[in-house]
């Protein structure tokens, strides 16, 4: 995989950064040249072109976007997916179709985490939406499991959480023409799994380490 | 126009006098004169500060003044290109105004095309009217047509929580951050008999007197602030930086009549106006920031806020002054 980043990527992250107004805050990590997983609240399409676009530029064309595949899969949406910003496209729900089960759901689970794990190699980061889709932006969501299975898996790559306020409000689901309102980006401190943790508490975790970048409750 | 003086290269002299007055270059000269003497000072205390508490104070003085800086060559150069420049600017500040303050409204999911309307096609089509001179579309845009059709687009998109609320409050926004302060621009399309071609001038007067009045207030009340006006609204607010500014402004502004077509004592009226009018501006900014719990609209401006923190005075001085020249000067 080559370090390019397409033109229109990059004309699609200046677009975004000028639309969304976006301030970025590094508050509790800062912006490294290392295998990370960022995993953030999912209310809009800016959501991951913003996240990437705060990345400063070497890191962007290593940090690839993961996607559902049911949605990204075809014509202009393929081509921005897979040509423009490499996404990583895998299937929505697979652990959760057998979520009663914990075992298979693991199983099913594994082919997926199997090839997110493939795709960050030995140095691609990736952008992960543990909600599984958008958001209406009044709450975060619950998180699917598929960002503990990614993380057992990789135990060697610090997962950052991340809060976008506003997006939602900005370019909200259905919509295709945007009000440029000012949103805000905030990185949090890296969160680590243990291996006596279960799978509840550690998503249970996962979300409130984004929650509480909210900028109400902490300001 | 006055004759040009032979030190001058001729085509320079050719671009430039032949289109602005001298006026608007000796003003010029004065405002670079006068951040000159802020930079120097403010390098002067900066040595002389001692405590910690004077030290922040000092930084946040130099950084206002380096962004004084900024925003009067941004200024300037919009002014020299002429209408059109200056239309684009005010446009551009309008819409980012209005950017900062819907963030702090809170609107729903179903005034989401409504606010889009407001962005996109109801700001600019303002300062559009204003560029083909169609003042009476540009008197009653946003104060008729867009005030029945914002509630309008909200009741089609069927949400009817806080439905009045909501209404309000974008229309509240469009009225101050668009209508109110494209009578700053809209100086350029009036016909005043005897000052053909120096509208620019106006408008420079306007906001040389509006912003140096927030620059005196905030100066008289570091200085000399004890008694607050407002507590509760904003606690810089002091009787002293009222009172030592808004004189020193008005005083300006009589000294600047020169380049404008009041005599002395209108310049001191008008000036006085201006002055009262941006006071009352920041006040009630001021308690819609309190209100929203913030202290900043923003934070694009080094020491400002936001861009609605700088205009919020002009916003309120600008219709004000519009009028009062219409009135009493305009054809």
């Amino acid at each position: 995989m080559s370090d390019k980043i397409h033109p229109l990527a990059r004309i699609i992250a200046a677009f975004a950064r000028g639309l969304s107004g976006v301030q970025i805050r590094w508050q509790g990590c800062a912006p490294e040249m290392r295998q990370r997983i960022y995993f953030a609240n999912h209310t809009s399409h800016l959501d991951f072109v913003v996240l990437w676009s705060a990345l400063p530029v070497e890191l962007r064309a290593r940090t690839r976007p993961v996607a559902a595949k049911d949605y990204w899969q075809a014509g202009f949406r393929a081509f921005l997916a897979q040509r423009v910003f490499r996404a990583v496209l895998v299937e929505r729900g697979a652990a959760a179709r057998v979520a009663h089960d914990e075992e298979h759901s693991h199983a099913a689970a594994f082919g997926v985490i199997e090839q997110l794990a493939e795709a960050m190699g030995e140095r691609d980061s990736l952008i992960f939406f543990p909600e599984g889709t958008r958001g209406t932006g009044e709450t975060v969501g619950e998180f699917k499991s598929g960002l503990y299975h990614l993380a057992k898996r990789r135990s060697d790559v610090e997962l950052i959480p991340a809060y976008l306020e506003n997006l939602n409000r900005i370019l909200p689901k259905g919509e295709i023409l945007p009000a440029p309102l000012l949103s805000t980006l905030t990185f949090g401190a890296p969160i680590q799994i243990s291996d006596a943790e279960n799978k509840h508490n550690f998503l249970e975790r996962a979300r409130a380490a984004v929650l509480v970048l909210r900028r109400k409750e902490s300001e | 126009m006055q004759s040009v003086p032979d030190y001058i290269p001729r085509r320079y002299s050719e671009f430039v006098w032949s289109k602005h007055d001298p006026q608007l270059l000796l003003l010029f000269g004065g405002v670079l004169a006068l951040l000159v003497v802020a930079s120097a000072v403010g390098g002067i205390l900066k040595r002389t500060a001692k405590t910690e508490s004077a030290r922040r104070v000092i930084d946040n003085l130099n950084a206002r003044t380096r962004a004084w800086w900024k925003m009067s060559a941004i200024f300037a150069l919009t002014l020299l290109v002429g209408k059109t420049g200056s239309l684009i600017l005010f446009a551009l500040l309008s819409f980012l105004a209005l950017r900062e303050y819907i963030t702090l409204v809170p609107t729903r999911r179903g005034d989401h095309r409504t606010l889009f309307w407001t962005f996109f096609i109801i700001t600019p089509l303002q300062y559009f009217l204003i560029a083909i001179d169609w003042y009476g579309f540009v008197a009653i845009l946003i104060p008729a047509f867009a005030f029945v059709f914002i509630p309008a687009r909200i009741a089609l998109a069927g949400d009817t929580e806080h439905f009045l609320e909501r209404a309000a409050k974008i229309q509240f926004g469009l009225m101050i951050c668009a209508y109110c302060l494209s009578h700053a621009p809209a100086l350029l399309i009036l016909k005043i008999p005897n000052y053909e071609g120096h509208n620019s001038v106006l408008l420079l007067y306007l906001v040389l007197v509006d912003q140096m009045s927030d620059v005196l207030q905030y100066v008289w009340g570091k200085l000399l602030g004890q008694h607050k006006i407002a507590p509760n609204v904003s606690p810089n607010k002091t009787w002293e930086g009222f009172i030592g500014g808004v004189a020193t402004a008005t005083l300006l502004g009589a000294f600047l009549s020169w380049a404008t077509p009041f005599t002395r004592w209108q310049s001191v009226g008008m000036s006085l106006a201006i002055t009262l009018m941006g006071f009352l501006g920041g006040l009630v900014m001021s308690a819609i920031k309190r209100d929203a719990g913030v202290k900043d609209f923003g934070a694009v401006i080094e020491g400002h806020g936001g861009i609605l923190d700088r205009i919020d005075s002009l916003c309120f001085a600008a219709p004000v002054f519009f009028h009062l020249v219409r009135y009493w000067f305009a054809r």
